[in-house]
This record gives C-alpha cells, sequence and structure tokens, in this order.
C-alpha cells in the first residue's frame, strides 16, 4: 500500500476544509482509483462526476498510474481570465 | 522575450507594451481583461483570484510555446492578478509582437482561450447581496465567454 497526498484548491478546499486530502491505496494504483477513493472520503460525494486530475503540474488521464513521489492535485473547474 | 508573471499588484498595460517592444516589430497586440459588475445577472461587489501558482506557470509557459509554434511568437509577456480585485481593476494583461499584425492578433486570441480553458486559477465572486461563489465556466452548459 501506498500513501497519497492530493493538494485541493478553490471550491474543493473549501469542500473538505483543507488544503489536501491522503488516501491510501495498492501500489500501482491508478488516477481513476484515486478518483474514487477522494469521492469515498468524508464530503467526497459532493465532488463532481468528472474529476480532473494533474500530476507534476499536467493534466493526466485517468488510466495514469500513480508514483509516490508524484505531486497529485485535484483541478477544480478554471476560471481565470 | 516571453514573460509570464503571476502578480498580486496593479496590471500596467504601458509596462506590458514595452516589454514586447522592439525595432523589427510592427505589430504589438494587447489584450486586457477587467472585472465586470455583473456575471450571469449576478451584481458582483468584488471578487478573488487563487491559483495553482507552480502549474499556472508551468501552463502559461506551455501555452507561450505553442504561441511560438503555432504564429511564430517569439515576443510576449502575459500578466495575471491574484488576490483581491475591484470592479474594473485588470485581471490579466498579455501583449504580443509580431512582424506583422495578423500573427499578433490571432496568437493573442489564441492564448486567451486556452488560459480560460486549461490554466488553474479560479475565481471567487462576492455579490452585492452579501453571498459568495466560486465561478464554474462550465456549469449549466455554458460556453467560454
Amino acid at each position: 500500500m501506498e500513501s497519497f497526498e492530493v493538494r485541493l484548491f478553490a471550491s474543493f478546499a473549501e469542500l473538505f476544509g483543507a488544503p489536501n486530502v491522503s488516501v491510501t491505496l495498492p501500489t500501482g494504483s491508478t488516477v481513476e482509483e484515486l478518483s474514487s477513493a477522494i469521492r469515498a472520503l468524508p464530503f467526497g460525494a459532493a465532488l463532481p462526476t468528472k474529476l480532473v486530475v494533474a500530476v507534476n503540474h499536467t493534466y493526466v488521464p485517468a488510466r495514469t498510474v500513480l508514483k509516490p513521489t508524484d505531486e497529485i492535485a485535484l483541478i477544480p473547474p478554471v476560471a481565470g481570465g | 522575450m516571453i514573460g509570464i508573471r503571476l502578480v498580486h499588484e496593479a496590471i500596467d498595460p504601458a509596462a506590458l507594451i514595452k516589454c514586447v517592444s522592439a525595432a523589427d516589430k510592427g505589430a504589438i497586440s494587447l489584450f486586457l481583461g477587467t472585472v465586470r459588475e455583473m456575471n450571469e445577472g449576478r451584481s458582483v461587489a468584488a471578487l478573488r483570484y487563487s491559483a495553482y501558482s507552480e502549474m499556472a506557470e508551468t501552463e502559461l509557459v506551455r501555452i507561450a510555446d505553442e504561441m511560438r509554434d503555432q504564429f511564430g511568437v517569439t515576443s510576449a509577456v502575459i500578466e495575471h492578478r491574484l488576490g483581491p480585485l475591484e470592479i474594473g481593476d485588470i485581471a490579466i494583461g498579455i501583449a504580443v509582437s509580431h512582424a506583422h499584425r495578423a500573427p499578433a492578433i490571432a496568437a493573442v486570441a489564441y492564448a486567451m482561450d486556452e488560459i480560460k480553458r486549461r490554466v488553474p486559477i479560479w475565481k471567487e465572486e462576492e455579490y452585492t447581496d452579501g453571498t459568495k461563489e466560486w465561478v464554474d465556466p462550465t456549469a449549466h452548459g455554458a460556453v467560454l465567454k
């Protein structure tokens, strides 16, 4: 098993009341499995159906395998400009 | 030069123009995005931008690279303001220079579309009725404006 810290921003940070959440997953887990685990956390059910995830500052598809050293972030709908 | 900046102070359009001015350029295209008093029919009192700064800077550099690859732009500056803003404040400024006007104008339009689509910056609006909300441009099937 591996522990993953996930950074949260804006509306997602408010939802969880924290700038990050921690989830423990089997080694070799994917972004899709991470998303499911976050959704199962308290307050996680209120997240949008489709979660956008960035790994090491790059948007990644759901099948991406996570490494313990990755910087992982959940990206709420962006509204810059 | 290519300049990418997330700033907490007022954006100065003259400074952006100066950044991209050069003797070999025949065109400078400047875009300023400003805070509007009405959004989705609600009266905005103030707003606050926040960002995943490390990734936002990375995405802005990627967009600048794409401006170079697609439009031949090698001189551009993008500044996005963060923190609290008031009505009329400049939230984003983009200046691009090029030998000719068409690529300069097209590159600015491209950069704005891409910034709105993918740069991790968020906007919390405070309305005159005292309520607050994180703006979600994807809500209600809305298209980018």
